[in-house]
């Protein structure tokens, strides 16, 4: 708070750097560093000691157990990422140590910026789906389907119902994976190389699948505006069967090498405790969000797709910490499992994607035949369809949270802005919280159990 | 901050006639009568749409923050310059930059956008971080992308550009591929 600190009360609270045309900003904090500790007012470092959280009550916090006195020369600021390997992928978090127990942490983030929602309004909704599939690359399924339900939305289009299951089938297959990834970097996190070892593995098994329905490990561009890309392969069923088989069965061994052991439970538990209050106010959802006791789950509480005709649980924590965030996302591949079996015993016969000739291009046969069938194919696929002009905002529960897409069109192929709300984006905001008062050890895990995935928080 | 009630239990079945996302809102009815003189729709999807003025922008959302909208979903900034002509409901002055606020309710299981025009020589709006504290990232990515100044946030600075980078990159007037790639260190165009 040095220097820029001083100009804080001039106008709105926020220098502004004159340069003729452009607007560039400077902060109380500076530039997106952390200040000295010796810069900060009292009221400040009461807050900030107390709690990072800003809580709109303005929660006070009784002073008695704040120590003020503390000066910059007993803490120190130390820089975590972007290059550690812990922090899955290029997040760097500026920390205030006070030993070797986090104080203050500052999340810096956009070393992975590549301007995806810019590129996205150059790009025609049948290209779109490429763009955002590489958004989160670990549930690239999900940015697909929550692009693809708010340009049909945008269109008015009715999917066929085996579009709706397969769409379905696809996703919750890349619940598992993602969510098997996750389990695979947490126990490394916290040591346990051998599950690092085992999540991959299984992983496989769902991406070899994947492989085979969409020709791509990730980034499938499978999902698109209109339906899904291609049928399911022939014995898709016996696919799905074993995945389901292997998966279930391993989850207990998951139960034997981590849920019951004492090293993980006394690493886990208690630990990044977050309440459901502190959730609700920072905007986190998905896992981080249940394992605070509230049951919102958009599967269940605002369903989409057909999740409102199968069975499943929504699982919730009770304490918000690790541990529950871990036992919901294990439960969570059990659900998904539960889910996927329905899905097999239920998929409907019919269309893959919509018979709309203004969105779906005409099968290869036909455009043997027929002259005018090519021309539409050759439109389809160079200039797109044209989409309504309107705005539309929709979400889906990614395996990190609620998944949301804005979408404005101005009536062309293209569409005019594409937001994507990223579960991750929102979610590292409450790594302040979690890590608050913790161990410098225990913030690895912390960060691990958030559950950030780079491409997503950056876009 | 009251503790939420949710009454949202693990086996509650789903809606009543709920399929897919098709449900259409409830245009003004039920409980989303406040402010009744801001010009306001029936969303696209299940949730409505409010456009108060940006006097007005902060009482709404703390309005609904009152209603038992717990959540700010997401905020974002989206600049209409080359846009010809977006449908808005009388006596809303198209301005060039629109700030979009997606509140959820998870009491009532309801969304509500809030749209407010933003001016292009005053791009200034008040901020919602004391209201809803989620709100903060997603205020620095719309002045960081979109240029709009949020007055009261408390750490409002670049979240995704490097720190010294000129322009704000989502505007519609903002070059695309004629500045090279700008590293720290390198000489620039500038």
């Amino acid at each position: 708070m040095s220097g820029a600190g001083t100009t804080r009360a001039a106008g709105h609270g926020l220098t502004t750097v004159r340069r003729p045309g452009a607007w560039a900003a400077e902060t109380w904090e500076g530039a997106q560093e952390l200040s000295e500790r010796a810069a900060t007012d009292l009221t400040e470092l009461r807050r900030e000691t107390g709690a990072v959280l800003r809580l709109p009550e303005g929660a006070v916090v009784d002073s008695g157990d704040v120590d003020v006195e503390r000066t910059s020369d007993e803490t120190m600021i130390i820089n975590m990422g972007p290059q550690h390997p812990s922090t899955h992928g290029v997040l760097r978090l500026m920390l205030e140590l006070d030993g070797e127990t986090v104080l203050r942490t500052k999340p810096i983030i956009g070393y992975l910026h590549t301007g995806m929602e810019k590129t996205g309004e150059e790009l025609t909704y049948v290209q779109g789906a490429t763009n955002v599939t590489r958004m989160d690359y670990l549930s690239p399924l999900h940015n697909e389907l929550v692009f693809s339900l708010a340009t049909e939305a945008l269109l008015g289009v009715e999917l066929p119902p085996r579009a709706v299951w397969i769409r379905m089938l696809m996703v919750e297959l890349n619940r598992i994976s993602s969510h098997l990834m996750w389990m695979a970097t947490n126990g490394m996190d916290l040591g346990s190389t051998s599950m690092m070892i085992y999540g991959f593995r299984e992983r496989e098994l769902v991406l070899s699948f994947f492989e085979k329905v969409t020709g791509l490990r990730m980034n499938h561009n499978y999902i698109r505006p209109g339906g899904v890309a291609a049928d399911l392969p022939d014995g898709w069923q016996d696919d799905v069967t074993v995945i389901c088989d292997t998966v279930m069965e391993r989850t207990y061994e998951y139960d034997e090498l981590l849920t019951g052991q004492p090293i993980f439970r006394e690493r886990t538990e208690g630990v990044g405790s977050l309440t459901a209050e502190e959730a609700l106010a920072l905007s986190a959802t998905g896992p981080i969000l249940r394992s605070t006791g509230v049951a919102w789950d958009l599967r269940r509480t605002m369903p989409y797709l057909a999740y409102d005709q199968v069975d499943f649980d929504v699982i919730v924590g009770t304490f918000g910490d690790n541990f529950d965030r871990y036992a919901i996302r294990l439960n969570e591949i059990r659900e998904s499992v539960r889910i996927v079996r329905q899905i097999i015993e239920r998929m409907p016969p019919g269309d893959y994607r919509v018979q709309d000739r203004k969105v779906t291009p005409p099968p290869r046969a036909r455009i043997d035949e027929s002259m005018e069938a090519l021309i539409h194919h050759f439109k389809v696929f160079t200039e797109g369809f044209r989409v309504p002009e309107g705005e539309v905002y929709v979400a889906v529960e990614s395996p990190r949270g609620e998944l949301g897409c804005y979408l404005v069109s101005d009536g062309t192929s293209k569409p005019y802005r594409l937001h994507i709300r990223g579960p991750s984006f929102v979610n590292l905001q409450t790594l302040p919280v979690l890590l608050h008062g913790g161990l410098v050890a225990d913030a690895i895990a912390d960060i691990s159990s958030v559950d950030p995935v780079m491409g997503e928080v950056d876009r | 901050m009251s503790a939420p009630e949710l009454d949202l239990g693990v086996r509650r079945a789903a809606r009543p006639g709920g399929t897919s996302a098709a449900e259409p809102g409830a245009p003004g009815g039920s409980d989303l009568d406040l402010m009744p003189d801001v010009p306001r729709r029936g969303g696209t999807l299940v949730d409505l749409v409010a456009f108060p003025s940006r006097e007005r922008y902060r009482d709404m959302v703390a309005a609904f923050r009152q209603d038992g909208f717990e959540m700010c979903a997401d905020l974002c900034a989206v600049d209409y310059l080359t846009h010809p002509g977006r449908s808005l409901p009388e006596g809303v002055r198209p301005e060039r930059f629109e700030v979009v606020v997606n509140l959820l309710s998870l009491s009532s299981r309801r969304r509500v956008r809030i749209r407010v025009q933003v001016p292009e020589d005053d791009p200034v709006l008040p901020s919602v971080v004391d209201i809803y504290p989620g709100a903060d990232a997603m205020e620095r990515e719309a002045f960081d992308m979109m240029g709009i100044r949020f007055v009261g946030h408390p750490d409002l600075t670049r979240i995704l550009m490097p720190e010294d980078w000129e322009g704000h990159p989502l505007r519609k007037d903002f070059g695309v591929g004629r500045v090279p790639v700008q590293f720290k260190e390198a000489p620039g165009p500038r």
